[in-house]
């Protein structure tokens, strides 16, 4: 398993700043962009994420043992496709109308959209998680490994060493894990699924699994087939 | 901390479509005709502000708030004139000015622009608009809104509206300035723009804890002195019921905020709302629900830990019936805003 200490985030959004402090909080070092120049971002981090660094997309890649793509889903293609070569990548993105505009024109509607940010960052390999859950939620909801209450997050990926290295590092951040062993499978995580919103713990999420092929988006998605 | 005598409280309503005694609901017409007896309502009993908000939906009354606030105008001394927010992305900032300045005349100066880039996308086909120049409309039209806002000849150019050449609008305001406040959900870079243009903030949080916008209040502040700009108050934004009974608050809210949220979320993805949500929400998060009792509490703890300068009850949400709402201004005027400040003065004593 891949040895992570320090974290690389695209994006400096709301997403982009709670996932900052959650790793900032469980001890990585970390970096974060935004789109533009560096002194855009700069205040805004050393307020609301002192210690995390404001950089460049591409110190931030350089300088990171995983990246984290927290930016509009719509902008993901607005990077050069080899950015993020040879890394291991969490996909956190979701379609959402205000920073994306029309859906259609953002993503092809035949495949998840993690599925997309794979096949044009070609030689990243892409895990597909956090995306489910509202960002207040990711930043209440974190609670240490065995905490009852503690909530989970779905994790979905092709390639099951990277898979176990993105899980682990979730249960870092806060989280119990629930693998998808392909990465197709983050459809059930998607706007419209019944997942999306979840902040629940591993037993519902389980069960929102479960029943993803009777729901309206599963059942959706089979006639499609 | 903002003096508990400087503490301004609001109230603000979407134009929810009025629920009926029979679980039906009556006409938009209808529906905007009550929202100005509410308005009279709360100028009686003492409430700050009222602010309307604009939407093109048939789950909202209200498509051109100035009109509405306009009849409350009229009927009103002292309650101040809001809208909650008027979507300037997809509207012409000459018009704005023209309308608030109007506005401003017929209540004697008690207008205020809550400006803002709109939550739903119904307005920008409708006016001609692309959604996916969502950002860069508001930044432009912001830009030409500050320099109308000066009262004097206008020379401007942009992308997304004719050029102005030593155009001057009308009417002049009698006090000069327009009072303009920014909505924002909470992305920083929203934060620093506000700051930058020297406009009040009105925070909208409508879920999670009221506590995790310290952060950006003080990324506020900052902005503001980096730009040698005043610090001006801090305005909250949130969902409520109040009752007089705690549990049909809770009930009459559930139903309400639940069926509200639902509709909403549904066109972005969102699963449904559920009750441990909702609990969630008005035990420690942003929805404002109960007696006034526990509506008092929450609103004096949420106003000391974001050290605000106003709180805005957002009411109506759903199909509430006329009697609803009316019980619940009642309250939030007679019982909860002079609880709020009581228990805030005992806190500072």
């Amino acid at each position: 398993m891949t040895d992570i200490k320090r974290v690389g985030i695209l994006g400096a959004g709301k997403v982009g700043i709670v996932l900052a402090e959650l790793a900032l909080k469980a001890g990585y070092e970390v970096r974060i962009s935004g789109s533009g120049e560096i002194a855009k971002i700069a205040m805004t981090i050393d307020t609301l994420v002192p210690g995390a660094i404001a950089a460049t997309n591409e110190v931030v890649v350089q300088n990171s043992d995983i990246v984290l793509l927290a930016m509009p889903l719509s902008r993901f293609k607005n990077n050069l496709a080899t950015l993020l070569d040879g890394k291991l990548v969490i996909d956190a993105m979701n379609y959402w109308w205000e920073t994306d505009g029309i859906r259609e024109e953002v993503l092809d509607s035949t495949t998840s959209s993690s599925e997309q940010v794979q096949a044009y960052f070609k030689g990243a390999t892409v895990v597909k998680t956090f995306n489910h859950m509202g960002y207040h939620n990711l930043q209440e909801d974190a609670r240490p490994a065995g905490d009852a209450k503690r909530k989970a997050l779905l994790v979905a990926g092709d390639d099951s060493a990277a898979v176990a290295t993105v899980a682990n590092f979730v249960d870092t951040m806060g989280f119990d894990t629930l693998i998808a062993s392909n990465l197709a499978a983050g459809i059930m995580a998607e706007p419209g699924a019944d997942m999306f919103g979840a902040s629940v713990g591993k037993a519902v999420l389980q069960q929102l699994v479960d029943d993803f092929p009777e729901s309206t988006l599963g059942k959706q998605i089979s006639a499609q087939k | 901390m903002t003096n508990v005598d400087d503490l301004q409280f609001g109230l603000e309503t979407f134009g929810d479509i009025l629920g009926d005694d029979n679980g039906g609901t009556l006409s938009g017409a209808a529906s905007i005709r009550q929202i100005v007896k509410e308005g009279i309502l709360a100028d009686k009993l003492g409430i700050d502000v009222i602010g309307i908000g604009e939407h093109h939906r048939p789950d909202y009354s209200v498509s051109s708030p100035e009109t509405v606030l306009a009849a409350i105008a009229t009927a009103t001394d002292k309650i101040k004139l809001a809208t909650a927010v008027t979507v300037l992305s997809s509207d012409d900032p000459v018009r704005v000015y023209e309308r608030f300045a109007t506005l401003d005349a017929l209540s004697n100066g008690r207008a205020q622009v809550m400006l803002g880039r709109g939550s739903f996308t119904e307005s920008f086909p409708l006016f001609g608009y692309d959604l996916k120049n969502y950002d860069d409309l508001f930044e432009e039209k912001l830009d030409l809104y500050e320099q109308l806002r000066q009262e004097k000849p206008v020379t401007w150019s942009g992308n997304f509206r004719a050029s102005l050449k030593d155009a001057d609008v009308f009417p002049k305001t009698e006090h000069g300035l327009l009072d303009t406040y920014i909505g924002i959900g909470g992305s920083p870079e929203s934060i620093i723009r506000t700051a930058r243009y020297g406009y009040k903030v009105v925070l909208a949080i409508i879920g999670g804890q009221a506590d995790r916008f310290a952060p950006y209040i003080k990324l506020y502040k900052q902005a503001a002195e980096k730009y040698n700009n005043p610090v001006l108050p801090i305005t909250v934004h949130s969902h409520g019921f109040i009752a007089d009974d705690e549990n049909e608050a809770i009930e009459v809210a559930f139903k309400n905020i639940k069926a509200n949220f639902d509709r909403i979320g549904q066109t972005r993805g969102w699963a449904p709302m559920s009750r441990e949500q909702f609990d969630g929400e008005t035990k420690t998060g942003s929805f404002y629900v109960g007696d006034p009792e526990t509506v008092a509490k929450r609103i004096a703890r949420t106003i000391k830990v974001l050290d605000l300068g106003r709180f805005d009850l957002v009411y109506g949400a759903g199909n509430q019936t006329a009697a609803q709402r009316e019980r619940m201004i009642e309250l939030y005027g007679s019982k909860v805003i002079p609880r709020v400040k009581e228990i805030l003065a005992e806190e500072q004593a």
